[in-house]
């Protein structure tokens, strides 16, 4: 761990002090944003605001305010707890700071639930180098949680969270962008959902198994690569493409894959996307353990199950202000909309709503829609 | 084992951000022929404040994350 944060610490210093041309602050801009989530018996919707202004010559401040509104009588609820209603508010302040061909950033994101608490530090360096086609990035993150339960006032368990990341932005030809991110994330400490049970066969139970609370391990370690690149095509439209690999400590290997066209027209621009995502399940992941304290690890959440998910998005904006003049301090405007049709499959965790018993259940599938509206504002 | 992973990862890095401070080699895109990059179709991140959204409803859905860029706390997700 020392050894990987001296390397990293070095890096900072060697890109801080290095280079000394010509870099760019992200654009001005600020965007309104609602989204709902609605599927598996679960709604969640709230607003998003993002609003980033450049402040002097070389500083640019970026703050964000978001809100999760949960309605919640999801497949894990309804089968081993009661629905219930809660909130999470979400709020990010940010800084970027230019000095030549060197942005340098800070971030404080803190995250409020009734019973989980999330505070996240990071920093970033950035570099644009060999004119202006390479840009090198690195960021560090540290995240403090703090874990509660609603039925249990006393009850409270920390977990540290660090992100360790390298970006490699590059311009291959006037056509052609692409990217290379490799992500490290380590997590130590109470890891697992307070609320969250396995089942496991129990031939004194009329259901045929009983519940008790999962138990995950302490740590978990991640690695993530994901190269993307963008294609301008020969009439105004674009394509892009994205792989990620990902693999952890626990046992999951991840690929995931998408495919999205752009197409602009007049002031309209249409995406369409197709995302596809498999995952093997965790070592310590069971529909149903052979009988109690089967394992020294246990959990049956479903987002740990192998499963395969597709989603398929279809977007549009539409530029109201725009052009050479704008309108008032107002360069560009546009309104946005997107709906995302996603479906999860699971291969192993099995669907204990329906009236099929043990041990007949069929798998579970998730199907959901997200939607998003969002106004964009440049200035 | 990771340490050596990211080592070997991040040497290579090293160097090629040495290279920086004697950067003679020829940007073989010139910033004239940049204009296409330069469309907003062409942006890695057209609109931030929706990828880091869907980004979120992914993590909280998947047993995988990061590689992507930056991410929020909390979960969300029973």
């Amino acid at each position: 761990m020392n050894v990987r944060r001296s390397i990293v610490v070095s890096l900072l210093a060697l890109l801080a002090t290095s280079g000394a041309q010509a870099g760019v602050l992200p654009e001005d801009r600020a965007d309104i944003l609602y989204h709902l989530y609605d599927g598996g018996g679960v709604e969640i919707d709230g607003p998003s605001v993002l609003v980033r202004k450049q402040v002097g010559k070389s500083t640019s401040i970026v703050a964000n305010y978001y809100i999760d509104m949960v309605s919640s009588a999801s497949i894990d609820v309804i089968t081993t707890a009661s629905p219930y209603k809660e909130e999470r508010k979400q709020w990010s302040l940010g800084m970027d700071y230019l000095r030549g061909n060197t942005t340098m950033s800070v971030n404080y994101t803190s995250s409020v639930e009734s019973d989980f608490d999330a505070t996240t530090y990071s920093f970033a360096v950035s570099q644009d180098m060999f004119g202006d086609l390479t840009t090198l990035t690195l960021t560090y993150a540290l995240g403090d949680d703090i874990v509660g339960n609603s039925s249990d006032p006393t009850f409270k368990r920390e977990n540290d969270r660090q992100h360790y990341g390298v970006g490699l932005t590059q311009i291959l030809t006037r056509n052609l962008i692409a990217a290379l991110n490799f992500e490290t994330i380590t997590d130590e400490g109470f890891l697992n959902n307070p609320y969250r049970s396995v089942r496991y066969a129990d031939a004194g139970s009329a259901l045929g198994y009983s519940y008790e609370p999962e138990l995950y391990p302490n740590t978990r370690t991640s690695n993530a690569i994901g190269l993307r690149a963008k294609y301008y095509l020969p009439y105004r439209a674009a394509i892009e493409g994205e792989y990620r690999f990902f693999t952890d400590t626990w046992g999951i290997d991840g690929n995931t894959a998408s495919l999205s066209y752009i197409h602009p027209m007049g002031p309209w621009t249409f995406t369409a996307k197709y995302r596809y995502h498999d995952q093997t399940g965790a070592d310590f992941f069971s529909d149903i353990f052979s009988r109690s304290e089967a394992t020294n690890f246990r959990g049956r959440d479903k987002e740990l199950s192998p499963l395969t998910s597709s989603t398929f998005k279809l977007a549009a904006s539409y530029e109201f202000i725009g052009g050479a003049e704008g309108w008032r301090f107002i360069k560009k405007a546009s309104v946005n909309a997107s709906i995302d049709f996603l479906s999860v499959d699971y291969h192993e965790f099995k669907d204990l709503s329906t009236s099929a018993g043990f041990p007949n259940e069929p798998l579970y599938v998730l199907e959901a829609d997200v939607f998003q509206l969002f106004f964009s504002f440049w200035y | 084992m990771n340490s050596k992973v990211i080592g070997r990862i991040l040497l290579p890095l090293i160097l090629l951000a040495s290279l920086s401070a004697c950067s003679n080699i020829e940007p073989w895109v010139k910033p004239y022929e940049r204009d296409r990059l330069a469309d907003p179709i062409m942006a890695l991140d057209m609109h931030p404040v929706s990828s880091s959204y869907i980004q979120h409803v992914y993590e909280a859905r998947e047993g995988a994350r990061g590689g992507e860029g930056g991410a929020g706390g909390g979960c969300g997700c029973n």
